[in-house]
């Protein structure tokens, strides 16, 4: 005797389907403000530092893009393997070996003579990122292929190992010997750094370059016969084995693009904003981007809007904590809301709810 | 002096197995019902922290460690909700509670990060403490500590020897076939899912109250997800997660003892840090090779959705 029931839709609902992360993003924001007047603070205060003051001005909303280009890069490469069900959620780790592989093309470009060609020396460090990341994310995908170890739990484990491994080159073999013993590496020079777009601001060549990689994942996803397969691959297992779609090959595929992706995001890190390489250089954007892909509904026009939302958390929980005195902790919080409201708001897709006794009864 | 060695080196395995035993134990009856909750490293950094605010509040630490249970057990409500009844993929459902627990867990505790709890004393068995080499490693320990092997009891006696273990199996195996005959699948999830949050719950109390005692952000440090692949490497089954935590457990200590040892280890520390995780992979690979062994014991529903149509 349900008053509220959940009734299958004969198809789903292609409305919901892109206006639920528009309801999730909402729901979020309304939850923000509760969680603000809870601790105390004036929400209308809240919601202009944590959401609005990332926007206030041109200078802002570079910082707002500078945030959200490792955040589509991560969560494009992702999107490709999650569409066939391949859940790499070890871009965390990728994107340190993209930073580190990187890292070293601008340590030891130098001595090879590269320094005077900034071009050769970028495009060297941008191949050696995604080399990088695509490599350790194959690490996953061969155990899976050959031993059915879950790459869910193997690229998380590996994500443990990045850190460390990372922790590792800058407090040893790699730290800067005028460093004061900071966990750092030296500075780039000038040529290992990402020419800036804008003048005045951080925004570098990264943002193009992520943009144009959204443009290549939406026509190979959404307009080609691999996408095609990869998406049927996702969508019913059985039906793609009966065409004859190989999953090993999806499993490759999947995790190789999330690495490459996740590496090219750690380039653009250590080659933009931070300028060389930290033991914290990551910072959860391999995390974030999980949450980016579905919010993005794996499509990469999604992935943009949806990379801009959770840049603008993230800088919205440095406000916080400048101007409200809020552990910066928040905008993980207000990340993890988000997904959790899109996975509710999804059943919208796939269901109806009907008030009232059913018919049947 | 090595007798004296191996009953530290008993000791410290047996305590860093403990959280491991928890929380397996408890997401092995979750995912005996079929229910794959991937959210067990949120649910033990939730149940840290709150286990630890409360401790330090209340000054009793067992009332933080059963406040501890209850935030685990209302994470893991959040997951129920999310893909039982509104029938989200369990996977990214999962996903999302492992972030937003340990989002949480850092921002709940940002100011607890300078406080200290006093250390609870332990609690040495009469007779079996005095035992000539393990008597200290095994058994003057933290309560908690027999406190999982008496869950490890009891939970093997739910799943083998009881009706409701039983049922709970079946719907794991086929919740088609259990709700046909009648029983509530989706009743019967949510208490496996409850259950397995608590113990999750409990882990991460063990972590922040008994064992450190002390909150710092990332202090899980993928324990959880460790636990995730014991229950594969037990191949569901509860006497093979007791094994793998200890194993586990050794790994992670091994390291403290080569470091404090005194013997000249050329190897970064980083490297010996990483070997939890590296031995995690490496166990998941064995097992795994062995397709068969895993279609014999795998919850054959696990991770799908079930919606008893009416």
């Amino acid at each position: 005797m349900k008053w509220i029931r959940i009734e299958a839709r004969q198809e789903p609902d292609p409305l919901m389907r892109f206006g639920s992360p528009v309801l999730a993003v909402t729901l979020t924001v309304l939850a923000g403000l509760l969680v603000f007047a809870v601790l105390g603070k004036d929400p209308v205060e809240g919601f202009k530092v944590f959401f609005l003051n990332p926007l206030r001005d041109t200078y802002a909303l570079s910082e707002l893009f500078l945030k959200a280009t490792p955040l589509m890069l991560c969560a494009l490469g992702l999107a490709v393997g999650f569409q066939a069900n391949v859940w790499n959620i070890g871009a965390e780790g990728q994107f340190i070996f993209g930073a580190i592989g990187a890292t070293g093309v601008a340590l030891y470009g130098g001595e090879l003579g590269l320094a005077n060609s900034p071009t050769l020396m970028l495009g060297l460090m941008m191949l050696a990122g995604a080399i990088s990341g695509a490599l350790y994310a194959a690490i996953p995908a061969w155990l899976r292929t050959h031993f059915h170890a879950s790459e869910i739990l193997v690229s998380l484990m590996l994500v443990y190992v990045a850190n460390l491994f990372c922790s590792w080159l800058v407090f040893g073999p790699w730290m800067d010997p005028d460093g004061q013993n900071f966990p750092q590496t030296r500075s780039f020079d000038d040529a290992a750094l990402l020419p800036t777009i804008l003048e005045g601001t951080r925004l570098n060549l990264a943002l193009p370059l992520a943009l144009g990689l959204l443009l290549i994942g939406h026509v190979y996803l959404n307009h080609s016969y691999a996408g095609f397969k990869m998406r049927v691959a996702g969508g019913a297992e059985f039906a793609a084995r009966y065409a004859g779609y190989s999953s090993r090959r999806m499993v490759w595929i999947g995790l190789l693009a999330g690495g490459a992706t996740a590496g090219l995001a750690g380039m653009a890190e250590v080659a933009g904003p931070v300028g060389q390489l930290t033991d914290k250089i990551a910072a959860g954007y391999g995390f974030a981007a999980i949450i980016v892909a579905f919010v993005g509904r794996l499509n990469p026009f999604g992935i943009f809007l949806a990379s801009v939302v959770m840049a603008l958390f993230y800088i919205g929980g440095e406000q916080a904590q400048q101007y409200l005195s809020l552990p910066s902790a928040i905008a993980k919080v207000f990340q993890g809301l988000l997904l959790f409201f899109l996975l509710a708001t999804d059943l919208f897709v796939n269901y109806r709810l009907r008030l009232g006794r059913s018919a049947h009864h | 002096m090595e007798q004296d060695l191996f009953s530290a080196i008993l000791f410290a395995t047996v305590v860093a197995g403990t959280p491991l035993i928890i929380v397996a134990l408890g997401e092995l009856v979750t995912e005996r019902a079929g229910v794959l909750n991937l959210g067990a490293e949120g649910m033990m950094a939730i149940g840290a922290i709150v286990a630890f605010a409360v401790a330090h509040h209340a000054g009793n630490p067992w009332i933080g460690a059963a406040a501890g249970m209850m935030a685990g057990m209302a994470m893991s409500w959040l997951f129920a909700f999310l893909s039982l009844t509104l029938m989200a993929n369990q996977v990214a459902s999962g996903l999302a509670l492992a972030i937003f627990g340990v989002g949480l867990a850092a921002f709940v505790g940002k100011p607890y990060e300078a406080v200290s709890l006093p250390a609870v004393p332990p609690l040495a068995l009469p007779g079996l403490s005095s035992l000539p080499l393990v008597g200290h490693g095994l058994f003057q320990q933290q309560p908690i500590v027999y406190l999982s092997w008496l869950l490890f009891a009891a939970i093997t006696y739910f799943l083998y020897r009881s009706r409701a273990g039983l049922v709970l199996r079946a719907v794991g195996e086929s919740p088609a076939s259990a709700h046909a005959i009648g029983y509530p699948v989706i009743r019967i999830r949510y208490l496996a899912t409850l259950f397995g949050g608590a113990l999750a719950g409990l882990g991460g109390a063990f972590l922040s109250v008994f064992h450190t005692p002390l909150w710092v952000d990332g202090m899980i440090a993928g324990r959880g997800w460790i636990a995730l692949a014991l229950v594969v490497f037990a191949t569901w089954r509860p006497w093979r997660v007791m094994i793998g935590a200890y194993l586990f457990g050794g790994v992670m200590v091994s390291q403290l003892f080569l470091q404090g040892s005194g013997i000249q280890v050329n190897v970064p520390q980083q490297f010996l840090s990483a070997l939890p995780y590296l031995a995690t992979v490496v166990v998941l690979v064995l097992i795994s090779r062995n397709a068969l062994s895993i279609r014999l014991n795998f919850p054959a529903s696990l991770g799908q959705p079930f919606r008893p149509d009416t």
